[in-house]
């Protein structure tokens, strides 16, 4: 872990490429979400764009499909003026045979500032990261089952933004945290920034061994996990998983840990419903809660843009 | 550092923006301020100038052109222009006036709200040493300071200005 920090962190102690959230001080994380809410205010603007990072390239390097991540981050660099350019290198150089090292060889020779990186290894950012020129700085947009910080971020950005402070909250993370990036990121950020109680939520088949050494309670029953708690995090259950010996079907699915209206029910009155999305409704959510007023599903989209942005622009005026 | 005795006191020099001001400009002249001490001093001006002068707030470093040197800022507040700048007469008001690169930034960033009829310029102390073409409308007092060192406004608990004199460090 000690690695990690250096890796992400410069000699001066600011963040030089987010990689994970596992490892990053309370500062990092504040200061992201503090330039993150200025951002918020240019989005709402006639004019989106602010010419901070003219002349910067960044390019998406999406190993892994994703369009909506894919797209939130070519919208955030669009709109602090970088030149942005999205690879799908699922479908180019890597099918005939370059190494990941090589097409980042490639782009760092065509100037690139900046890679954004989507794979499904985890750790493949950290490999480019310790390759990178220093010049360089690396976003990790999802790797394998380890991370996926910028969702982590937006996840606290939009429960702060709702709930104001973190120090007195109960927030349950519901669903397939073995397979789940964003769970992992986001129970990182929420203990780095003070939150009491994180409980998770699912079947035990999906949820990691020793998953209590992150400091969090475990429930198998979602009415007893979601007593009493202030946020609700949904994860999207993927389909691929149902044909494994993981889980029976999905209607058995919801009817064990789909979020209901009846089970919400059990949550604070205010209690907000977070999902990363994509959403499969009638799976692990009920369209009624998914379309309903404690449903913040929407925003989190739109503050995804600011929060990207903000890591981008931080990134990039960090020095070496 | 008897230069800080030097200084005018940063009260008369708001008295004396207020008065050249006062005078000048348009009665719903709008005025925005620029984090930190501009905003303050445009809280002041709206609150014992007369005329209906709404007041707005702007954080300029999205708009710096100093980001691969100087880094992002720490903090950055958000950009508050609560009245539509379409066809508005402006007076952006800052503390000091140095390089004129802040300036050229908040005009940048109001022209990405809309289209000013005009905009002045209000500061409570020229210093000297632009970079750029830019000069105030409106000056409290115009001092030549030494390049290595730093002049910043700070406002008391009681609402009062005062300037501190303090190294140059980027």
């Amino acid at each position: 872990m000690l690695s990690k920090r250096n890796l992400q962190l410069n000699e001066h102690g600011e963040l030089h490429h987010l990689l994970a959230i596992e490892g990053l001080p309370k500062r990092i994380l504040e200061r992201i979400l503090d330039t993150a809410e200025s951002f918020v205010g240019v989005n709402e603007r006639e004019v989106k764009v602010v010419p901070l990072l003219r002349g910067k390239s960044i390019f998406n390097i999406f190993f892994e499909n994703s369009t909506r991540t894919r797209t939130t981050f070519e919208i955030a660099a669009k709109r602090l003026s970088a030149d942005v350019v999205s690879l799908d290198v699922a479908r180019s150089s890597t099918s005939k045979g370059e190494s990941i090292l090589d097409t980042i060889a490639n782009l760092t020779a065509m100037h690139a500032d900046m890679f954004v990186i989507r794979h499904a290894s985890s750790g493949a950012p950290y490999l480019i990261a310790q390759h990178a020129a220093p010049h360089v700085h690396v976003v990790n947009a999802g790797d394998g089952r380890h991370e996926h910080p910028t969702q982590g971020l937006l996840d606290v950005f939009t429960i702060r933004k709702y709930k104001k402070e973190f120090n007195n909250l109960t927030v349950a993370v519901v669903g397939d945290i073995l397979h789940s990036r964003v769970a992992r990121s986001q129970i990182h950020a929420l203990t780095t920034l003070g939150v009491p109680e994180i409980r998770v939520v699912g079947p035990q088949t999906l949820l990691p061994t020793e998953i209590e050494r992150l400091g969090v309670r475990v429930f198998t029953s979602l009415d007893e996990g979601l007593k009493g708690v202030d946020v609700v995090t949904m994860l999207r259950l993927q389909n691929e998983r149902m044909n494994g010996a993981l889980l029976p079907s999905a209607s058995e699915y919801f009817s064990r840990y789909g979020l209901t209206p009846q089970r919400l029910a059990l949550a604070k009155p205010d209690a907000i419903v977070l999902h990363p999305g994509p959403m499969n409704r009638g799976v692990e959510i009920d369209s009624m809660v998914a379309d309903g007023r404690q449903s913040v599903i929407l925003p989190q989209v739109t503050y995804g843009i600011a929060v990207r942005m903000a890591v981008m622009a931080i990134l990039a005026g960090a020095t070496r | 550092m008897n230069e800080l005795t030097e200084l005018a006191s940063a009260e008369a020099l708001f008295a004396s923006l207020k008065t050249q001001m006062a005078s000048s400009i348009a009665f719903d002249a709008k005025l925005v301020g620029v984090y930190s001490g501009g905003a303050w001093i445009a809280d002041r001006l709206k609150a014992e100038l007369h005329g209906e002068h709404e007041v707005g707030y702007i954080d300029v470093s999205f708009y710096r052109d100093d980001l691969s040197t100087a880094g992002l800022k720490p903090t950055v507040r958000s950009t508050q222009i609560p009245f539509s700048v379409e066809g508005a007469h402006i007076v952006i008001v800052d503390d000091v006036l140095f390089t004129g690169r802040s300036i050229r930034a908040a005009i940048n960033t109001l022209f990405d709200y809309g289209r000013p009829a005009s905009i002045q310029l209000a500061v409570l102390v020229d210093r000297g040493g632009r970079e750029l073409p830019i000069a105030a409308d409106y000056v409290g007092e115009a001092r030549l300071v030494a390049a290595d060192q730093m002049l910043a406004l700070e406002r008391g608990d009681d609402g009062r200005f005062s300037f501190k004199l303090e190294p140059w460090t980027r």
